[in-house]
């Protein structure tokens, strides 16, 4: 909206002065805009630490960053409490990530801060992965395509039987929007689903489960679906492994901590574990060197939502999140108290 | 009826011949130094032949059988396999259709999630240690793609229930049109190549469909374009495959069988854009004693004057 100013040059009277814009704190520029060089919205003022000389924690207490009404950030930077402590005009927090645990939510509860994420944007794509993983396992896929080009098939035979996907149990850790897409995906296998998850969920038909020890001792295979937070950490642990078997598979598109990966890996080298298909880590990059080694492993660099349509859909639900808000209508992707 | 000679053409699965064993005498082909002196001492004892794929029954092998009653597939294709003779001796000749077709169906998804995924790649980046140095980078989305199936028969038909699950519009090309099928029918290869992303070969191979997949149909696909066979290298004339890859206008590959079995062309073993994969179609364990114990029940049939449970002829 143009001002008018007055013929001597005095500021226009309030009122017809142009709104100013939103103002964004940007806590690290979104890897899913820069790599399709794709710009930011420009009806919001973003503020980019990372231009300032300032460090971080300076830049905070700054005249520029404390007018902030709203953060976005990656799921690789996070918002602490201390961090939202220091912009008081914060209401609003968007993340790129589907994962909540770099937020500290409690203090965004306590504050009224709305939080926005990923939303659905990747379910599809992170789904299909931890099918990928789960197939790939029992069918020695990637294994096998190794096999092939050592040129082993000519020289050595046959490679390994694999495991039939149909008729196995499958059990789902963490029924939201991708474990209901991974069921889906697995039901049309003939795969028998069952999950666990804080609470039943009304509208799923598949057995439930209310501790992973249960689902584990009654499935061949778990796809870890859920986020991270204080009680998933280290979820699946040694027992549960233990109760998985010496045949059980296990696919991790979740968080890498939502495992005791030590003890997995443990469990893994001494035939404890039958398999496991893993996107996530961890101590990312980081990868336990022992698994390197292993034919029965299908490791993926924290990939599943690494699609161009995926980063597109999220750049849209991004600059959609932030308008909604500022025009004081619902979230796109609100993350909900449950 | 272990006195009945039973001949297994080669090695096929250990868990079948220690079946055949219990029941029948078996002769393991591979076992003889000499095939002339096998026929000079125990043709006269063979009155079945175990083959699969790899070595079938062949018109010479009929021939040099006299006492021949039965040829049990351990396979469901039956290419290797000339029918039209064993009809005119009045052979019998069952197959093992069914039990493999969710396996096959499986892999077929795991070839197209695995080309436009990359997990392949994926995992050799970790393995290799290049993670440290940065992300792996983009891969394609698989769920809602346009998927295209050449023959709609059992096989064909469980790849698209699979794939309906991942919201991908389905279409098929067919010797004709199904009727009660909702999937769109184009007439010809071409046309489907045309109207779809990733093509899959599901269909037996006959004459008729000999390098059904050529230049044409590659070119139909385009740039973008995903091939999946899990039929037989010879639906796919491997050479244009092969140039079509180098040159851009194939985007890419999931093979689990090849024109030359084992030998694979170098450079596809050079290529990133393909999956390969050693005809493992069928090759988990619950399926290969399916099909053991089916080729098994057929010949323990026929011996004791039943009906065949899966004749082909």
């Amino acid at each position: 909206m143009a001002s008018h100013p007055q013929k001597d040059g005095a500021p226009p009277p309030f009122g017809r002065r142009p709104p100013r814009p939103p103002c964004v704190l940007l806590l690290r520029h979104p890897l899913q805009f820069s790599l399709f060089n794709r710009p930011l919205p420009d009806n919001f003022h973003f503020l980019k630490p990372w231009e300032s000389p300032l460090p971080l924690d300076d830049f905070l207490s700054s005249d520029n960053a404390c007018s902030a009404e709203a953060i976005l950030t990656s799921g690789k930077v996070p918002v602490t409490a201390d961090m939202l402590r220091r912009l008081p005009e914060v209401r609003l927090v968007v993340t790129t990530s589907a994962g909540l645990n770099h937020i500290d939510l409690a203090e965004c509860r306590r504050r009224g801060i709305a939080i926005a994420n990923a939303g659905g944007a990747y379910s599809e794509d992170v789904a299909d992965l931890a099918v990928g993983l789960l197939i790939d396992v029992l069918r020695k896929v990637s294994a096998s395509d190794r096999y092939v080009r050592r040129g082993l098939w000519s020289s050595e035979g046959e490679f390994a039987l694999g495991s039939k996907l149909g008729g196995k149990r499958v059990g789902i850790v963490g029924l939201g929007s991708i474990g209901l897409k991974v069921a889906k995906r697995l039901e049309a296998f003939g795969c028998a689903i069952s999950y666990q998850s804080r609470k039943k969920k009304p509208h799923a038909s598949y057995a439930f489960y209310s501790n992973v020890y249960e689902l584990a001792a009654n499935c061949d295979a778990l796809v870890i679906c859920c986020c991270l937070n204080e009680q998933t950490h280290h979820m699946i642990n040694r027992e549960v492994l233990l109760a998985l078997g010496k045949d059980g598979v296990i696919v991790n598109i979740g968080r890498g901590s939502i495992i005791d990966e030590k003890e997995m890996v443990q469990l893994l080298v001494q035939g404890e574990l039958g398999g496991a298909g893993l996107d996530v880590f961890e101590n990312e990059p980081k990868v336990p060197e022992e698994l390197l080694a292993l034919d029965n492993v299908v490791l993926s660099p924290h990939t599943a939502a690494f699609t161009p349509e995926s980063f597109s859909d999220l750049c849209d639900l991004v600059i959609g999140n932030l308008e909604a808000f500022f025009s004081n209508k619902p979230l796109l992707s609100p993350v909900l108290d449950e | 009826m272990d006195a009945i000679g039973v001949l297994m053409t080669c090695p096929m699965f250990a868990y079948l011949e220690q079946e055949l064993e219990k029941r029948f005498k078996l002769y393991r082909f591979w076992d003889f130094p000499s095939q002339r002196q096998f026929f000079k001492s125990h043709s006269g004892s063979i009155r079945a032949v175990v083959g699969n794929t790899k070595l079938g029954a062949d018109s010479a092998l009929i021939d040099a059988l006299p006492r021949l009653e039965i040829v049990a597939s351990y396979s469901v294709g039956l290419d290797k396999i000339d029918l039209g003779k064993y009809e005119e001796k009045g052979i019998r000749v069952t197959n093992t259709p069914e039990v493999l077709t969710d396996d096959v169906a499986d892999i077929a998804i795991a070839l197209m999630l695995g080309v436009l995924r990359k997990f392949c790649g994926c995992d050799a980046f970790v393995r290799g240690g290049k993670w440290k140095g940065g992300d792996f980078g983009f891969t394609t989305k698989f769920s809602g793609k346009s998927i295209g199936i050449v023959g709609l028969g059992r096989i064909g038909s469980a790849i698209a229930k699979r794939a309906e699950a991942f919201n991908c519009p389905i279409s098929y090309y067919s010797r004709s049109e199904k009727p009660h099928v909702h999937y769109k029918y184009y007439p010809n290869p071409v046309a489907l190549a045309r109207h779809c992303r990733i093509l899959v070969v599901a269909c037996a191979l006959t004459e008729e469909t000999r390098h059904i997949i050529g230049r044409e149909v590659m070119d139909a696909l385009g740039p973008e374009g995903v091939l999946i066979n899990v039929g037989r290298g010879a639906h796919v004339d491997e050479p244009a495959l092969i140039s079509a890859l180098l040159e851009g206008r194939l985007g890419g590959a999931g093979l689990d069988v090849f024109e030359n079995e084992p030998e694979v062309a170098e450079e596809l073993l050079r290529m990133d854009n393909v999956v390969l994969l050693p005809h493992v179609g069928s090759d988990t364990v619950e399926t290969c004693e399916a099909m053991a114990d089916l080729v098994v029940a057929n010949l323990e049939a026929h011996f004791t004057g039943k009906p065949l449970l899966t004749p082909v002829v």
